[in-house]
């Protein structure tokens, strides 16, 4: 069966980023269908139900970095998304002491801290504003190619240059000097309160497999704080509905402008004839031409699987099995009877952003055992009730746990059927130690190891960001070098998911440069 | 633990490789009592004859006889699975759907930027079986190219043992071996044929653009195969011959050899020393109606879709007789256009020729008031000679005898 030939676009994989590419294509009068291989949009950005009654954020669970540009083109406030940061709290726990809160966005106000440290802070995070503010600039345009660059790309890069001397001599250097710090000796230079400490220094390595000692490690905290809620760099959100809500939110403007979503539509294929795309074959065996189609699927996933490495060169799939994309982190999911209570914070403060990183030298000895394949006996996390601001997501009275753990190995030694409950055991033991009495309340508990998250939302390695967000992973090396404009040796071929430029996270960024590259290209 | 200890036992004896310097072929103890000269140089790790007893006669065995020119040291691979066609397919640039059982073509292979990593013969044994012959090791390449096919790559240089037998007597040699049926060969054929129990793989291939075979057989048996052909081949003229004489046929016949015409694209340090096919004069193994993907197809095409193409490859002749030897090439006798890479005094076309690599669109579109400035040495001081250069087609020597069918008797 073949269906009519009047689609322009197909897009594979129904997370936000196909979805944003999608709609500002059809925005820009192109005929769009998004294919969905689950029975719902929104890949790793879903709002899930995993015990009865109780729902959450799937896989990410605190918005921070959905781009500006991507609300205001498709009027997401419109297709009912609200984004209220309100006082949404980063709090960093203390065993058996009181907890050091960071107010407002990322710490505009510290509560808990000695005046000094409160002084140095206001210092540090103004100096890590300005430098993450360079690297914000980046995010929403192809990384620079200075070998085929048009002229606005070329001026752009130029207006990057110019905001760096805009810094001013010292800073400027001071830049330079820290691009490639990792985040220890940064605060070593600068903080004592082991707190803070930990809170940055897992901040800094959330989500890569990386330790806060390992080079480089700062870019990650950079990464974090280029990204804004509601004109607010560093602010922070838990989504009403979860991050479902904000993924629905665009499915609205994309249905709005057009779009046809398709769901439970697995892509098998993605055809080529003569190093064209052709269109794609789903897996009951339907045929959909089309002469454009975008992949919000992974890179390798794109070509070694849909495409095949038959149709491309040999250099190109050596690059994309160079990736590095194993994942290190794991999911926690717990419904709960009451709410917990946990040691030194405030309860009006328990709807922020609860992390579990004593000191930063605790977040690197929790990444060593990561090395070499087995998890953190004491892991250390990120954890959220989002059922406090938004009680709809678990019963009267009862409430929902989303945390973020680290480390937690794609390739476990000893196996992930073997090494689940054993993980479980000692994060169990992290929260019973912060929050005690918790063990008790649990009424039902989900453990999504990278194997699970790579099985469920069809990211090798279960890597959230789809590759390793490191500097040789990032901007023109992303997903690789020669291929990092979002365009593809296959013509007509396009990526547009976390693996490519700027990475993962909800951001929508890659999708609304993917979109605008195809636009910038047919124009031409 | 000593460092020593920690390398497995079984591997103790690889350690030892860097003792010998230079490799002996499966032919080594016959060429070593025929070489008068000691003149050896190095191929591809082996101990390699640049001539046995006397580079002018050897060169005229390959013309007016039957010349025999040890091929082991040339890199193989044995390329086997269900897969196999199809991988090659995407690997090189000639069609292999088009290759059929028991042929031979010569090919090339180019990375992801259309640069030529080699050239070579791709031999195909059965319907699922080939052999690639070649100048360089390209394991890793092959392997990773291997990625997504059903097939099995393995390197047998050493494994296998490989003749050429080459000149007008040639086919005779083989007949009086008790080749039956080799007459049956066309240009391009191979076929099996019973040896000492086993088999010899023989096809109608060369590198002299004369009447030629090449044979290949399991290490094992190539001094009983060596023993065989000469003691038939007494009586018409055989002869061993080293790597000079080889040299100048294959000038005459216009081929090219890799590092010495073009630099191979894993070995090229410049940025500017990589050569597309079109470049090198390979142009013709490109067919623009090819079904499959090949690798580097999308730069071979834009390069010439954008005619950003830089270089030719082309053939001279130079009025004279003194070769002119890596000489450059002018244009009105002023600007400098190119480089010759190889060139002779042809005796078989009693023509002063050379193979050059010049800059388009000279060579291209620009083909007159061309020069080459030779430098003579004569006894100690260099004689510049300015002298006139012809492009002419490739080969500069064309044999009727090469392809003739059945092979004619000398």
């Amino acid at each position: 069966m073949t269906s009519s030939d009047a689609i322009d676009v197909v897009v594979v994989g129904g997370g936000h980023n196909g979805l944003v590419a999608a709609a500002l294509l059809a925005k820009a009068g192109r005929k769009v269908t998004v294919l969905e291989a689950a029975d719902d949009v929104g890949g790793a950005a879903r709002t899930e139900a995993f015990a009865p009654g109780f729902r959450v954020s799937a896989l990410a669970h605190v918005l921070n970095r959905l781009h500006p540009d991507v609300v205001r083109e498709l009027d997401l406030a419109r297709h009912g998304l609200t984004l209220d940061a309100g006082d949404t709290p980063s709090v960093a726990l203390a065993e058996g002491g009181d907890a050091l809160i960071l107010h407002g966005a990322y710490g505009e106000r510290l509560s808990g801290a000695s005046k000094t440290e409160a002084e140095a802070w206001n210092g540090l995070r103004a100096q890590l504003f300005r430098y993450a503010g360079m690297l914000k600039l980046f995010l929403a345009r192809r990384p620079p190619d200075l070998s085929g660059m048009s002229m606005g790309e070329t001026a752009s890069l130029a207006k990057a240059g110019l905001s760096l001397r805009r810094l001013g001599r010292e800073d400027m250097r001071d830049f330079l000097r820290m691009l490639l710090m990792n985040v220890t000796d940064v605060l070593d230079e600068h903080l004592e309160d082991r707190r803070l400490r930990g809170l940055l220094a897992f901040d800094a390595v959330l989500g890569c497999h990386l330790g806060p000692r390992s080079p480089t490690s700062l870019l990650g905290l950079y990464n974090r704080l280029t990204g804004e809620i509601g004109g607010r760099p560093g602010a922070q959100a838990l989504p009403k509905g979860g991050m479902g809500a904000v993924t629905a939110a665009i499915a609205r403007a994309a249905s709005a402008a057009g779009v046809t979503i398709r769901t439970g539509a697995t892509v098998a294929r993605i055809g080529v004839d003569k190093g064209r795309v052709t269109g794609v074959t789903l897996a009951g065996g339907e045929e959909i031409r089309a002469a454009t189609v975008v992949s919000g699927a992974n890179p390798k996933t794109t070509f070694l699987d849909l495409v095949g490495t038959r149709a491309v060169d040999t250099g190109f799939v050596r690059k994309l099995g160079n990736i590095r994309m194993k994942g290190d982190a794991a999911k926690l999911h717990l419904a709960l009877n009451r709410l917990p209570a946990f040691h030194g914070v405030p309860v009006e403060t328990l709807k922020g952003r609860l992390v579990i990183a004593p000191s930063d030298e605790h977040v690197e000895r929790a990444f060593n055992p990561s090395k070499y394949g087995a998890f953190s006996p004491e892991p250390v996390m990120e954890i959220t009730i989002p059922s406090l601001s938004d009680p709809s997501l678990a019963p009267a009275g009862a409430h929902v746990l989303s945390a973020v753990v680290q480390y937690a190995p794609y390739e476990l030694r000893e196996g992930w059927e073997a090494g689940r409950p054993k993980l479980l055991a000692a994060i169990m033991a992290r929260l019973e130690a912060h929050a005690p009495g918790i063990g008790n309340s649990v009424l039902a508990s989900e453990l999504l190891t990278p194997a699970d998250i790579e099985r469920r939302y069809r990211m090798p390695g279960g890597h959230w960001h789809h590759g390793e967000l490191q500097a040789d992973q990032m901007l023109m090396s992303r997903p690789v070098s020669g291929w990092s404009g979002y365009d593809t040796p296959v013509e007509g071929l396009y990526l547009c998911g976390g693996g490519s430029h700027p990475g993962g996270g909800v951001s929508g960024a890659p999708g609304m440069n993917a979109a605008r590259t195809i636009l910038a290209m047919r124009s031409k | 633990m000593t460092t020593d200890s920690m390398i497995p036992p079984a591997r103790h004896a690889a350690q030892d490789h860097f003792r010998t310097l230079r490799l002996a072929s499966p032919f080594q103890p016959r060429l070593e009592a025929l070489g008068r000269q000691e003149d050896w140089y190095t191929w591809a790790g082996y101990k390699a004859p640049q001539s046995l007893w006397d580079e002018e006669l050897e060169f005229f065995a390959i013309r007016s006889q039957a010349a025999v020119f040890d091929i082991s040291p040339m890199v193989k691979y044995r390329i086997e699975g269900p897969d196999a066609e199809a991988y090659l397919d995407r690997l090189t640039l000639r069609d292999v759907t088009k290759l059929g059982v028991g042929r031979v073509h010569y090919t090339a292979w180019c990375d992801d930027e259309g640069h030529v990593l080699d050239d070579g013969t791709l031999f195909r044994l059965a319907a699922d079986r080939f052999r690639l012959c070649c100048q360089e090791r390209h394991l890793p390449w092959l392997l990773d190219s291997a990625i997504g096919y059903d097939v099995a790559i393995e390197e047998e240089t050493e494994a296998v043992a490989g003749l050429a037998l080459q000149g007008p007597t040639s086919w005779v040699v083989l007949r009086d071996a008790g080749f039956a049926g080799s007459e049956r060969l066309k240009a391009f054929d191979l076929a099996d044929f019973p040896h000492e129990g086993g088999s010899v793989t023989v096809s109608r291939t060369g590198f002299t653009g004369d009447l030629g075979y090449e044979l290949f057989v399991p290490a094992g048996a190539a001094l009983s195969l060596w023993d065989r052909l000469f003691a038939a081949g007494r009586v018409h003229g055989i002869r061993a011959i080293g790597y000079a004489a080889l040299n100048r046929a294959r000038i005459e016949a216009g081929l090219i050899v890799a590092n010495a015409d073009f630099a191979t694209a894993e070995h090229a340090v410049r940025a500017d020393r990589v050569r597309q096919p079109d470049e090198i004069g390979l142009g013709f193994m490109i067919d623009a109606a090819k079904a499959g993907h090949y690798n580097g197809r999308r730069a071979i095409e834009a390069a010439r879709r954008n005619k950003t193409l830089r270089r030719i490859l082309v053939g001279l002749e130079i009025e004279g007789n003194v070769p002119a030897e890596h000489a450059i090439v002018y244009h009105r006798a002023k600007k400098e256009v190119g480089l010759v890479s190889a060139a002779i005094w042809s005796p078989t076309a009693k023509r002063n020729i050379a193979i050059a690599s010049l800059e388009r669109p000279y060579g291209d579109t620009v083909v007159d008031d061309l020069w080459v400035e030779i430098y003579a040495m004569r006894e100690l001081q260099y004689q510049k000679l300015m002298k006139r250069a012809k492009v002419v087609p490739r080969p500069f020597v064309k044999l009727a005898r090469r392809t003739a069918s059945p092979p004619g008797i000398f």
